[in-house]
């Protein structure tokens, strides 16, 4: 799992560092693949990925190529299940019932259920090996805050992974961020990188 | 006026103070820049925001405040920021007043079609689903005709964006509504005649005896 909005709050520096790794046959899940040159967009063009489960690949014509190509699979799901089912699997949960999708090429395989008159598909929770989160603040112990739109899918694939690997923008002392202001409690985090 | 245009001002007429609103990507935008004079709302970008700005001024733009496109905007005072799951919990959880979104069909029940074109152009249906699914009310801003082809059709064709029909379609020509599931037309634009509406459209349209015609944001 990988943080970030078109490549907004992405950590680059850990993209950077699986591309020198040549770190390769890798599942993403991620909200998008970005754009070509920018976070996820450079591990597709560096075709390091067999797989991704986002939401949207509108602004990366080489996800769509690849694709085409059936190089890479692309599984396209709703953004609002797709960051549910994350949420699920971070909190323990074995997936949602969401009325998004009902009707649509969305269902096809997917378990209905009827509640209080109303259809819900059955989606189940993801988890991954690895989050790889971007984050604005990080004191020494691990605790996060995030910036403004930066924040988006971060705070959900930090509970969802077996391993949480954190690149923070600034690294503050520990009481700089305010307890009510940690949004990333520090025992969630295994590893934090700065830049240089 | 350019259609585009055109389109969006006659949107901003459903706005009312206090809303909480999201703009899609293309015409659905422009609507923010007619707001009408004493009607304050929300505007919700599913990246995680609310209070959504103006583009900002050269120089201005911070890399970590973006609209759901990817471009840099401004926080409104007021605004707040919350992670995807609360951003869709919004939209899903029927706390969003109005979502405004572009098409590619609409069929004459009001099911709208606007994120695949099998085979040609797969950009994923991002929140698109989520949005129609979940939000109170539901606005398409569209061009009548694409090639020549009317996109308001029959049944749609192409892959559905939900089966929960919307509210309201507005084009250069026409304003359509779906009262009890029937495509009907309730306004036309200043010069269009109801014959030049129905000749542009593939669907069934209920004509009623009038039809005022559009009236714009003020």
């Amino acid at each position: 799992m990988i943080g970030g909005f078109l490549g907004v709050g992405t950590p680059e520096p850990l993209i950077d560092e699986l591309i020198r790794q040549r770190k390769g046959n890798l599942t993403v899940i991620a909200n998008d693949t970005a754009a070509p040159g920018i976070g996820i967009g450079k591990l597709v063009e560096a075709k390091l990925l067999h797989k991704v489960i986002v939401s949207h690949i509108g602004l990366n014509p080489e996800t769509q190529q690849q694709m085409l190509a059936g190089t890479l699979e692309v599984d396209l799901v709703p953004q609002g299940t797709l960051v549910e089912r994350i949420r699920a699997g971070g909190c323990g949960l074995g997936g949602i019932l969401t009325p998004t999708g009902v009707g649509t090429v969305v269902e096809e395989g997917k378990e209905k259920i009827s509640l209080n008159d109303r259809e819900y598909l059955l989606e189940t929770a993801l988890r991954a090996d690895f989050a790889l989160v971007n984050a604005f603040l990080s004191d020494y112990l691990g605790n996060l805050a995030y910036a403004l739109t930066a924040r988006n899918f971060n705070p959900l694939i930090a509970m969802a992974a077996d391993t949480v690997i954190v690149h923070a923008e600034n690294i503050v002392p520990v009481g700089v961020i305010a307890p009510d202001h940690v949004v990333t409690p520090a025992p969630i985090v295994d590893f934090l990188v700065v830049k240089n | 006026m350019d259609p585009q245009a055109l389109i969006a001002k006659r949107i901003a007429r459903e706005l009312q103070n206090g809303m909480l609103v999201n703009l899609g990507i293309g015409i659905p935008t422009l609507v923010a820049n007619f707001v009408p004079s004493g009607i304050n709302v929300y505007f919700q970008s599913e990246n995680g925001l609310i209070g959504t700005g103006p583009i900002p001024e050269q120089g201005m733009a911070v890399p970590w405040l973006t609209d759901a496109g990817g471009r840099p905007v401004t926080a409104l005072p007021g605004a707040s920021t919350f992670d995807s799951a609360m951003s869709f919990a919004l939209i899903r959880g029927g706390h969003l007043d109005l979502t405004v979104l572009g098409g590619l069909q609409v069929d004459q029940a009001g099911l709208l079609a606007n994120w695949m074109i099998p085979g040609k152009m797969v950009p994923g249906m991002g929140g698109a689903m989520d949005l129609v699914t979940g939000a109170k009310r539901v606005i398409v801003a569209m061009q009548h005709t694409a090639k020549g082809k009317s996109k308001i059709v029959e049944t749609c064709t192409l892959p559905l964006t939900s089966v929960r029909p919307v509210d309201l379609v507005v084009t250069e020509l026409a304003v359509i509504a779906f009262p009890e599931g029937c495509a009907t037309l309730v306004e036309i634009a200043d010069g269009v005649s109801v014959e030049q509406v129905l000749s542009a459209t593939e669907a069934k349209l209920v004509v009623p005896d009038h039809v005022p015609r559009m009236t714009m944001s003020a």
